[in-house]
């Protein structure tokens, strides 16, 4: 592990969460290579083993699909999330593919103005180092809560 | 003196249909108490959970019938039982996690214990420390059990009944809709996952959502923008005689494989969509007869969905006038491959708090929920499809909301409406 390992992790984690909050959504796909899994799912499922997820993608190919349905689509009123992420921690590397754990804490923030907190949890990834960048091979999204309010629209 | 507004008169219905709606049922907390009384605590069948969740003697969940928390138990013979999960003594809650495997259930508060089938069998100190204090010798355990309910078990399905009166189960969901349940549920379970979506508003308004098929293609715009199910599409409500239970199915034939859809280059008319992986429409028919949608409800709160190869039950909790809490159990059959089930998971991208054709069933009961407020003394207008609740052979109909309404004031009222 070095420095440099943990900075372009950090960086990747700051596109990620920009693209989220700032709304490029259309960006957020490209954190992901081709063959990836994004999955949201909670504690208690995965303590329980259990597969499913609220969100299940399989390729980053699902992940566009799903910025345009949110475009397109679906229905829902406007908001934006505010993403605070928890110290990084890599907790292992094998070839290639690096494991990192973090924490995080997501406001929703209406249209209206009305702010809650919509999830907190763990992100549990596979980050790949690229010849450009790094970028997520998996990413499992934990809330901590298996209760959602209203809808999920917007990604985690 | 002034007169009181006329959202304090007891709820009148402006005539003995179904077609028009007073927004009042939305809001009224008499009401609110009123359906606890006569539906949840009524002659109904509520579900609780899945035969798959309590396999094993001593196994137990924690399931709610409206607002009131219930235990299901699979006793040492075998035997399910549910019973309300409140401690004979001083009313405390007895279960605190969801779910768990037990010997016998124990009172955090005084230590009172109770057997898996709802009897006391012990009162801690009942014979008083160092021969004070005790329980007097009027006092019987064998009169201080759990308040326990009716439980049948219907295709894997556990449902429970605080009402003698309420019928056999068979009986309540009707010939018709008992043999779409079994068309889905045909073989044993396994549970993929859960989660619980809050809704901000009536528990009414998200039943009714589950049964409007008129608003589907309107509200939901992801097949239509992506055109994927503009071929052929036929289908039809089914309304038991109660009116409370329905089925809502369609048979699309549609493009289903990959191969297919990419030489169908489907576009919409205005822009140029199209899945860039269209793994989610890998359906298989697996039923064998060409349905790739059911929607199902048993009254009050219950839902079973089979939208193509994504499976899920659906509980409808009241949780106050204007929350409601949807809790999503997704399934698939025990005997799935991991192939199977992983085009369970990529298929339940459609249904859920996030689902491509759902998430807006989440927001759309707190919208009218928001709209009514202050001016509850009208009333909404049910009329697509004609007066009554009758099974038909489309779905640009309301029969099936109009049939919620009919059970609805049949058990608030005691008598039938003209529907």
């Amino acid at each position: 592990m070095n420095i440099e390992m943990r900075l372009a992790v950090e960086e990747l984690f700051g596109r990620y969460v920009a693209s989220i909050d700032d709304n490029h959504l259309e960006a957020w796909p490209d954190c992901f290579v081709e063959e990836c899994r994004y999955v949201i799912t909670n504690r208690e499922n995965h303590a329980a083993g259990l597969p499913h997820g609220v969100i299940y993608a399989t390729s980053k190919g699902m992940l566009k699909d799903r910025i345009s349905s949110l475009r397109e689509a679906n229905i829902y009123e406007k908001h934006q999330y505010r993403h605070l992420g928890g110290s990084v921690r890599i907790v292992g590397t094998d070839n290639d593919l690096i494991d990192v754990r973090s924490s995080f804490l997501i406001l929703r923030i209406m249209h209206d103005g009305e702010t809650t907190i919509f999830a907190t949890g763990e992100y549990l990834d596979k980050v790949v180092s690229t010849d450009k960048q790094y970028l997520f091979k998996e990413r499992l999204v934990v809330t901590d809560s298996q209760k959602y309010d209203t809808l999920l629209a917007l990604p985690l | 003196m002034t007169e009181k507004p006329n959202n304090f008169l007891p709820l009148e219905w402006p005539t003995n249909r179904v077609t028009e709606i007073p927004f009042r049922v939305f809001t009224d907390e008499e009401q609110y108490a009123l359906e606890n009384e006569r539906i949840y605590k009524g002659e109904t069948w509520n579900y609780l959970c899945l035969e798959v969740e309590v396999p094993e003697p001593g196994d137990y969940v924690v399931s709610s019938i409206g607002e009131t928390s219930i235990i299901v138990t699979r006793d040492h013979d075998g035997e399910l039982h549910a019973m309300v999960n409140r401690c004979v003594h001083r009313g405390a809650l007895l279960c605190l996690d969801r779910c768990g495997n037990a010997d016998q259930i124990t009172c955090v508060y005084h230590a009172w214990s109770f057997s898996l089938k709802g009897e006391l069998t012990g009162v801690a100190f009942e014979k008083g420390v160092k021969r004070q204090g005790g329980m007097p010798p009027d006092f019987k355990k064998e009169n201080h059990n759990l308040r326990t309910l009716r439980v049948a078990e219907f295709a894997g399905l556990i449902f429970g009944s605080f009402s003698d009166a309420a019928p056999e189960i068979e009986d309540y969901l009707g010939p018709e809709i008992a043999s779409r349940i079994k068309r889905v549920l045909c073989k044993p379970l396994k549970v993929l996952g859960r989660n619980t979506q809050i809704l901000h508003n009536n528990w009414k308004l998200y039943v009714e959502n589950t049964k409007d098929s008129y608003h589907a293609s309107l509200l939901h715009l992801f097949f239509t923008t992506f055109e994927i199910n503009r071929i052929n599409q036929s289908g039809g409500i089914i309304v038991d005689s109660s009116g409370g239970n329905h089925v809502s199915y369609s048979k699309i034939d549609e493009v289903t494989t990959n191969a297919d859809y990419k030489s169908q280059s489907l576009r919409s008319s205005k822009e140029n969509f199209n899945l860039e992986d269209p793994v989610l429409l890998d359906g298989v028919d697996e039923i064998g007869d060409g349905i790739t949608l059911q929607i199902l409800s048993v009254f009050p709160g219950f839902v079973l969905q089979q939208v193509r190869n994504s499976l899920a039950i659906r509980q409808i909790l009241p949780r106050g006038t204007t929350k409601t809490e949807l809790v999503w159990t997704y399934i698939g059959y025990a005997d799935d491959d991991p192939e199977m089930t992983e085009r369970r998971l990529i298929q339940a991208n459609l249904v859920g708090p996030a689902g491509f054709i759902s998430m807006e069933d989440g927001a759309v009961g707190a919208f009218v929920q928001r709209g009514i407020k202050g001016v509850e003394e009208d009333n909404g207008v049910v009329m697509m499809g004609g007066h009554t609740a009758e099974s038909v052979p489309y779905r640009a109909t309301e029969t099936s909301v109009r049939g919620f309404w009919k059970k609805y004031r049949t058990l608030i009222e005691g008598q039938a409406p003209n529907a």
